[in-house]
């Protein structure tokens, strides 16, 4: 392994794993649900996502050839993080968990719609 | 139902689902390629049943532009988010945004969704009944306003036009 | 170089691993443990990253697939049970 790549992939696991560190730190510093549901949505899927791309590089680098399923991975959590982040939202706000401020009245009907 | 609409309802998934064999088998052997592209066809004919509408692009060409906008967007927002995290949460003036939509067709409401939630420190929260508008989190903001234009424009232009016409 | 990053990585998922747990305990309310949970899940595929990259195995790539699916599946079965009070209707 070069130089080079040993730096980027130093540089990748790094900052994959800084992210995640954050997504989980907002999670737990944040003072009602809706603003902590932003760390582990954001934060922690570029974190991963960081950490696949440093993984595709290193097994491209050591094994036999390129190994582009990491891809498939981050590919499924962007895709799956927004909306189990949507769903948690609707749930909370379907049991009126206390918020900083509070939601608008046009949304003020209790039901939930598919 | 015409027989090639029969045989071939989805003709986008074929090549999709045949691509996400081959990542999953790190290969690109001749056989894995034929087996990705059976697959390809005989899971969507299979499937008819749970989604009959056919997904149809009209500008393939702004799909792309898109793709290359949201990616540089969730650098962005993640960047934001971070430095939101670690200043704490006296910093914060989280809000609850209300977006008046335009568009109409489901998919492209489920995949502005889905952009506002990785994208600018934004959370969507719920569609109304109607789907006409969708209620957005967002971790701070200085000017509501400002973001919904910001979300119209950036991401619901492109969407409509991609989806409609 | 690459050694020394493994491990600071992993200190720091260890740390987010920790920070996840503490809000699963601390709740207060069952959407927060959820959340919780679902961070828990993401932490758990980063780790198993790690270690692949560490041990220069690609074994865990399956692993870290399977439990993207499963957690997907957990966290949203879940998030209806909130909301309808159950899951199978």
């Amino acid at each position: 392994m070069s130089h080079v790549t040993e730096i980027l992939l130093s540089f990748l696991v790094l900052a994959g794993a800084a992210f995640t560190f954050i997504g989980s730190l907002g999670l737990f510093r944040l003072r009602d649900f809706y603003t902590r549901l932003h760390g582990p949505t954001k934060a922690t899927t570029l974190g991963v996502g960081c950490l696949l791309v440093a993984s595709s590089i290193f097994f491209s680098v050591t094994g036999e050839g390129l190994s582009l399923h990491e891809i498939l991975v981050s590919l499924f959590l962007f895709i799956t993080a927004p909306i189990s982040a949507h769903l948690l939202a609707k749930a909370a706000l379907h049991r009126k968990l206390p918020s900083l401020t509070p939601p608008a009245e046009t949304f003020d009907t209790p039901e939930s719609q598919e | 139902m015409k027989p090639a609409k029969k045989w071939l309802p989805h003709p986008l998934l074929t090549p999709v689902l045949a691509a996400v064999w081959l990542l999953l088998n790190n290969s690109i052997a001749p056989g894995q390629i034929l087996l990705g592209l059976l697959l390809g066809w005989a899971v969507p004919r299979f499937t008819l049943a749970f989604w009959p509408e056919r997904v149809r692009f009209r500008a393939p060409g702004r799909l792309l532009r898109f793709a290359g906008v949201f990616l540089h967007d969730v650098l962005i927002a993640n960047l934001s988010v971070a430095r939101l995290i670690l200043a704490g949460p006296r910093v914060l003036r989280p809000a609850f945004v209300v977006v008046p939509l335009e568009l109409t067709n489901d998919l492209a409401i489920s995949l502005l969704a889905n952009t506002i939630c990785l994208t600018p420190g934004t959370v969507s929260a719920r569609l109304s009944a109607d789907r006409r508008h969708l209620l957005v989190h967002v971790l701070t903001t200085e000017s509501p306003a400002e973001l919904v234009g910001m979300i119209k424009t950036r991401f619901e232009a492109p969407l409509k036009e991609i989806f409609e016409c | 170089m690459l050694n020394l990053a493994l491990t600071l990585a992993f200190a720091l998922v260890g740390g987010a691993f920790a920070l996840s747990f503490l809000r699963l305990l601390k709740g207060p309310d069952a959407a927060d443990r959820i959340l919780a949970l679902d961070t828990l899940y993401i932490n758990a595929i980063a780790l198993l990253v790690l270690l692949g990259i560490h041990l220069a195995s690609p074994l865990y790539f399956e692993a870290a697939l399977l439990i993207a699916l499963m957690g997907f599946v957990g966290t949203v079965a879940l998030a209806k049970f909130l909301l309808r009070g159950d899951i199978i209707e």
